[in-house]
């Protein structure tokens, strides 16, 4: 039974991939002018280079002919080549990749740890440790990641200067360094909406009747909490947390601007600027089926930790 | 107001023969609504002696599911609880940790809505060892023994595929029988069961209910059965009290209580109910609409503005639950009206 | 994203804040604040003393003088003139987003609701795929193709939240769907579309108008950031976006209140949009019941 919601679910995905990946490719169509032009950015190219283009892209094919020669070649990993910079848009994503990855997985960590850990607090007990939550969670949820960034610089890098402003810095530790205040400058404001989920699940389901039951068994309290609140709050936080993760996918490019990070964000900015297409399609086909994948596996986490949804609802 | 505890114990022939097991006397209770404390119960008294089974019966809001939880200490944390509880002899309400927990396995409460009021992410097996295992340290292996014995007594035969299911794939009447067994397994001594079979459809209520009674009896438990349906309490119950706007009015044995009923309020509720043999031409139902405690008046009998027979003794002030031949009523009048109140129905 | 997540922790975001026990003050304050931002929207060119647009590089970062409140932003042009006037943009922009985005969203809601079956199958499905794309990154791909600048974005995060909407109104849209009084009004031979306009959405309006407005909140911070990428307004004009991105040198070198205060000034907003959203909510809510 299992199986067949997993396989629906990757059927989904793959149409969800198959369709962005249209959408992506078309992109050069609805641009004003025709695909050479959309392809080289308004600038005018000597004929041999039109004519690699041409080559390249199978100009001269039907429509979808060129979409199904695109899709093989970004298959195969070719993702076309950059109009202003003339390498492999592979190689250069290549090369940005890990800076945009550690920059997701670092402010999702933040969020799961200090999100999650904070809403429970608050939800587990009531007093002032929870309105002063409510109250901070509230402004934060407010603060985009660019406000957040500019914020951050200034206390932490300039006043205090803990943390450097910009930049990669080079080695791991100097990485991980440079990249504290982008990752906080990102969850922020995640971090706050899924601390003020996870309170009010872990509220709501305090107040369930089926926790009333298992209080009337004589369960202890901290069993009950674990096994009956805890355990049925788990399905919309995860849910949050998942889907706001996601999220971060698309933010990162903003945080990557603002602290003049090397990674894929900045970089689509760039060339989405320099009107680089073949690059602007290639990462954001890249950042799309992170996105999809990730939602995904959100999805298949929620059938997990919710019975109902693989099985089925059935009367006996 | 005379001693609650020994009026409560009245109204059950031959009182003095065994010691209560459940004695509850002058059970007040304010809880916290919309910011203000209001009353829900006001003055409950009534006893249950081992083996016996006792109705409580009343219309919503009259107190009597309220009753229920706060026997079990389900009440809200800033409830203000006064009166006294107590079972075999303990005060409940000065209860706390491992010896509640020994009570909550002595007194076992049967909820309305079975699927509400089961983890719909745990499985059925889970649900039903769980008190097992966490209070009388019962091995699994033996937990699952159990329940799958105690499922068979509740009809449902094919226990070992069942504890492995989740509530979501049960009907709603299996699920109640479910919690039947469940609250079986700790062997209580007294079931609380709150309005048990309200939530199902009319051929389930026959079934689950003749389990209900069935198993009652074999184990020898006493019970506090909830119910706002008058001839149901009065078919399964040794005597049925009867409860309006957060106070109890009258505790009578079920035999006696459509017939000789000693408060105008039991009289109604029995007449309202169409009788199948009898031709109505119109349905007799109480003018005005119940009462919850809160809203009921305090310084007159709360079902005066309601009442056929209300005089001006009856506004003067709260009338107190008073002994009244092998009952207790809370009617000021109750004497006079002897013998006016019941009778034939629809007529 | 897929359709077996129940409907009331489909729109986490918007459902996530859930109330803070307010006092009036709270409200009040927010209701300050949307009436002063949108006042500044509409009046801003008239209200602002100095000139937004017209650089001076010799008053560049001064701090607040005279009549210059809030002091001189990177190009030397008075701070608060650039903020009243960039109301006009940052809070137009993700009015038009919203409109657009709840408008096609609640139709298709409606639709999917209404005809069911393999209708609804075929909208709920090309929604899920539009879900595919997060918003900012359908306006970054928007730009690079028809050019930076407000339109394409605004019309790119349309796109992306109306998902979400319809996601959310279709629920509700089933559910008013299901109520009694629009079978009676079919067997009176009333025709879909009026029963749809004419009582389904009015009757949704409350669910509808407090999504639009917690919405607002999340165009107003994403059309912000496209601005602040340079993809959105384009420089010279004023807009809060815009403004952060230019100032940003300003914080390094210790001038931080012209990126600050626009900074703040989306902030307020915001959380004020998201308290009066709550608020909305919780009377749909209480409505409903």
């Amino acid at each position: 039974m299992r199986w067949r919601f997993v396989a629906r679910r990757l059927a989904m995905l793959l149409i969800s991939l198959l369709v962005a990946s249209f959408v992506i490719f078309a992109a050069v169509y609805l641009a004003p002018g025709n695909p050479i032009a959309a392809l080289s950015g308004g600038r005018s190219l000597p004929p041999s280079s039109v004519r690699i283009l041409e080559q390249r892209y199978h100009l001269n094919a039907p429509f979808f002919g060129q979409y199904w020669y695109w899709l093989d070649n970004v298959l195969h990993g070719n993702l076309g080549i950059s109009i202003t910079l003339r390498e492999n848009v592979s190689t250069l994503i290549a090369s940005r990749i890990w800076t945009t990855a550690g920059l997701v997985l670092y402010s999702a960590l933040l969020i799961v740890v200090f999100g999650i850990g904070m809403g429970l607090v608050a939800g587990l007990r009531p007093g002032v440790l929870d309105t002063s939550t409510v109250v901070v969670t509230a402004i934060s949820a407010a603060i985009p990641a660019f406000v957040a960034a500019i914020v951050l610089i200034l206390v932490f890098a300039v006043k205090l200067g803990w943390f450097p402003a910009i930049g990669n810095g080079t080695g791991l530790a100097d990485n991980i360094r440079h990249l504290t205040l982008p990752a906080f400058a990102l969850a922020i404001s995640s971090l706050a909406i899924v601390a003020r989920v996870t309170r009010a699940s872990v509220r709501g389901e305090g107040e369930r009747e089926h926790v009333q039951t298992a209080v009337s068994r004589g369960i202890p309290r901290r069993q009950v909490i674990r096994r009956h609140v805890l355990r049925n709050a788990a399905i919309p936080i995860t849910t949050v947390a998942g889907i706001t993760i996601a999220s971060l996918i698309a933010v990162a490019a903003v945080v990557e601007t603002a602290f003049s990070l090397n990674g894929l964000g900045a970089y689509l900015v760039q060339a989405a600027q320099s009107k680089d297409l073949a690059v602007v399609q290639g990462i954001s086909l890249l950042l799309v089926s992170a996105f999809v994948i990730v939602n995904l596996i959100v999805d298949m986490l929620y059938s997990v930790l919710d019975p109902r949804v693989t099985l089925g609802s059935r009367a006996a | 107001m005379s001693d609650p505890a020994a009026v409560a114990a009245l109204g059950s022939p031959g009182a003095a023969a065994s010691a209560p097991l459940l004695e509850v006397a002058g059970l007040s209770v304010l809880l916290e609504i919309n910011g203000a404390k209001r009353p829900v119960l006001r003055d409950v008294s009534l006893t249950v002696r081992p083996g016996e089974a006792v109705g409580l019966v009343g219309e919503s809001g009259s107190g009597k599911s309220m009753t229920a939880r706060a026997i079990d200490r389900l009440l809200p944390r800033r409830a203000e609880v006064t009166g006294s509880i107590r079972f075999g002899g303990e005060d409940v309400n000065q209860l706390t940790g491992a010896g509640l927990r020994r009570y909550r396995n002595k007194v076992a409460m049967i909820f309305q809505d079975p699927r509400a009021h089961t983890n719909p992410v745990r499985r059925i097996g889970d649900f039903m060892t769980e008190a097992l295992q966490a209070n009388l340290a019962v091995s699994a292996p033996e937990a699952r023994r159990r329940a799958v014995d105690m499922l068979a007594q509740v009809g449902i035969d094919d226990g070992a595929k069942r504890l492995g299911q989740y509530p979501h794939q049960m009907s709603g009447g299996m699920l109640q029988r479910v919690m039947i067994a469940a609250a079986l397994l700790t062997k209580p001594r007294l079931l609380l069961a709150d309005e048990p079979t309200t939530a199902l459809d009319v051929t389930t209520q026959a079934e689950v209910m003749a389990i209900l009674d069935g198993l009652r009896r074999e184990f020898g438990l006493a019970m506090l059965f909830i119910t706002h349906d008058l001839d149901l309490a009065a078919a399964i119950c040794d005597r049925t009290a009867v409860m309006y706007a957060g106070q109890i009015v009258e505790i009578r044995a079920s035999a006696l209580l459509h017939d000789d009923p000693l408060h105008p309020y039991t009289a109604a509720l029995a007449a309202a109910r169409p009788d199948i043999e009898q031709t109505a031409h119109r349905l007799r139902a109480i003018p005005g609409r119940p009462l919850s405690a809160f809203e009921a008046p305090s310084q007159e009998c709360a079902f005066a503005p309601r009442c056929p027979y209300a005089t001006d003794i009856c506004r003067a002030e709260v009338p107190a639950l008073a002994r009244l031949d092998s009952g207790v009523s809370r009617c000021a009048r109750a004497h006079e009206l002897r013998g006016q109140l019941g009778g034939a129905p629809g007529g | 994203m897929s359709t077996g997540i129940p409907t009331a922790i489909e729109a986490p975001r918007f459902r996530a804040l859930t109330s803070v026990r307010a006092t009036g003050i709270v409200g009040i304050a927010s209701g300050i604040i949307l009436a002063a931002a949108t006042f500044a929207a509409i009046f801003g060119p008239l209200l602002a003393p100095y000139d937004p647009e017209l650089p001076n590089l010799s008053l560049a970062w001064i701090g607040p003088t005279g009549g210059h409140l809030l002091g001189f932003d990177v190009q030397g042009r008075d701070v608060l003139s650039r903020l009243l006037v960039g109301a006009q943009t940052s809070m137009l922009g993700p009015l038009v987003v919203v409109i657009v985005s709840v408008v096609t969203g609640s139709l298709l809601a409606v639709v999917a609701a209404w005809r069911r079956g393999a209708a609804d199958a075929a909208i709920s499905s090309g929604l899920d795929i539009l879900f595919a794309f997060p918003g900012i990154l359908l306006a970054v791909l928007a730009t690079a193709v028809f050019g930076a600048g407000l339109p394409a974005a605004a019309i790119a995060l349309s796109l992306a939240y109306m998902p979400y909407v319809a996601r959310v109104l279709r629920g509700a849209a089933y559910r008013e769907r299901s109520q009694p009084y629009v079978a009676a009004l079919e067997v009176q031979g009333a025709s879909a579309t009026s029963i749809c306009l004419r009582h389904l959405i009015p009757n949704m309006l409350p669910l509808i108008v407090a999504q639009a407005t917690i919405l607002f909140g999340y165009a107003m911070v994403d059309l912000a950031a496209i601005s602040f990428l340079g993809l959105g307004v384009q420089p010279p004009r004023p807009d809060w976006g815009v403004m952060i991105s230019e100032n940003q040198t300003g914080i390094v070198q210790g001038y931080p209140l012209p990126a600050l205060s626009a900074g703040v000034c989306i902030v307020a907003v915001v959380i004020a949009v998201n308290v009066l959203g709550e608020r909305l909510f919780e009377q749909a809510e209480a409505g409903r019941r």
